[in-house]
């Protein structure tokens, strides 16, 4: 099996590379971005370098399309499965996004913001508020009083020596 | 910060494939999966496209797989927006699009239609099949919603007509299925004989669940972008706090 060059600038390396460079423009966008609708985008532009590459493993050079009667019998064909995964992918693909935009929706409606970061700010009020905390306590402080306040270390001292003078 | 980890994670990925690639033969698919249902499909299935003879014939069962991922995506949107159209009933009418829209999509509309049913029905014979056929389906009806939203935005779609609509084709193809269980003894077997290649009438019952197929991806994605489209325009939010971010 003959390796792909991708440092000569073939038509298949221009091909696999526009695939994968779909693919980690769309991963970069979903990682980087702090924008919830950008990322949804993004995941798109991910989808369609996916789709893209799997529709290149079965390309064949000098095949045609897989139906019968159009050309020659003898002609080669392109790998069918592909090209049957990737039909349905995109038609679930859609359905997906619509489903991500439908929860976008929901979420600017309750919290008038897709910020990620300004959510993650609501979304932390709003669960210290329902377990009744304080919403400026730190991750490590227990929630509620303590049962009882901490000993003064001078006191406690001052205390210990009174008992011991008291005792002799 | 970040933004750097990001970066170099998402370069180490592009060398990684790069590299994975450049091992890769081109050209050559490794399965021979495809050769075999290349040079058996003409003979067993008698669909001259060969992509749907493996969508409906060889995978069918894949496929009804992929129709229940795309009910469930179409059911979770309908949960998760049905807040909203109770909402809705309040909010202003939307107005009608400008006359080159309406006008548009009065032309458009049965050319959709036709184009939708003729990409269906020839599945079997020429590129295209249920997924791509119902998609212009949606499409179609999804051009009147926008040049008519009428009164909730949802340009008089009723749900329940999709929902039907959407049933009804999901139930045929497991009933196809079924029989074809029953008779022949295989779940989703193509039937009723082969016919001459090329013709309208043939390759068994491929046609029939083809047509299953585009009703229920035409229902599904036109219910769904109903919905999306029946959502109140402007975000009302009840939280105080959040009212000096929203635009």
């Amino acid at each position: 099996m003959s390796g792909l060059d991708l440092a000569v600038p073939s038509f298949a390396a221009i091909l696999y590379v526009g695939a994968f460079g779909l693919l980690v423009i769309g991963i970069l966008g979903m990682v980087m971005s702090s924008h919830l609708f950008r990322m949804v985008l993004a995941l798109a532009i991910a989808e369609a370098g996916a789709n893209l590459l799997l529709v290149l493993t079965g390309w064949r050079g000098e095949a045609v399309a897989p139906i019968l009667g159009v050309h020659d019998a003898g002609v080669p064909m392109v790998d069918p499965i592909p090209q049957v995964l990737v039909l349905t992918a995109i038609v679930i693909g859609v359905g997906v996004q619509a489903l991500a935009v439908s929860v976008l929706l929901k979420i600017h409606r309750i919290y008038g913001t897709l910020d990620v970061r300004e959510l993650r700010r609501h979304l932390e009020l709003d669960i210290c508020r329902d377990a009744g905390m304080a919403p400026e306590g730190s991750r490590e402080a227990p929630a509620g009083e303590r049962p009882l306040p901490p000993p003064i270390p001078a006191r406690a001292a001052g205390t210990r020596v009174k008992q011991r003078e008291g005792a002799a | 910060m970040r933004n750097v980890a990001s970066l170099v994670f998402t370069a180490g990925l592009a060398f990684l494939l790069l590299v994975i690639a450049a091992q890769l033969g081109f050209g050559e698919p490794p399965m021979r999966i495809g050769g075999e249902i290349l040079a058996q499909a003409p003979g067993e299935v008698g669909a001259t496209n060969i992509v749907t003879a493996v969508l409906l014939g060889y995978r069918g069962i894949d496929t009804l797989g992929e129709l229940s991922i795309l009910f469930a995506a179409a059911t979770a949107t309908g949960l998760v927006l049905v807040r909203g159209r109770r909402d809705c009933a309040h909010h202003a009418e939307e107005p009608p699009g400008g006359f080159i829209l309406r006008t548009g999509a009065d032309l458009l509309f049965p050319l959709l239609l036709v184009v939708g049913f003729y990409v269906i029905l020839h599945g079997h014979l020429t590129p295209g099949g249920g997924f791509q056929g119902g998609v212009i389906l949606a499409a179609a009806f999804f051009v009147l919603v926008l040049a008519r939203p009428g009164k909730d935005g949802s340009g008089g779609m009723s749900h329940t007509a999709i929902a039907v609509i959407e049933g009804l084709a999901g139930a045929g193809f497991i009933a196809i299925g079924l029989w074809s269980l029953i008779d022949g003894g295989h779940f989703l077997r193509p039937m009723l004989g082969q016919g001459v290649m090329g013709q309208l009438l043939s390759a068994g019952t491929l046609p029939l669940l083809s047509l299953a197929v585009g009703l229920k991806v035409g229902a599904e994605l036109a219910g769904l972008m109903t919905q999306l489209a029946e959502q109140p325009a402007t975000a009302r939010d009840p939280h105080p706090q959040a009212e000096d971010q929203a635009p």
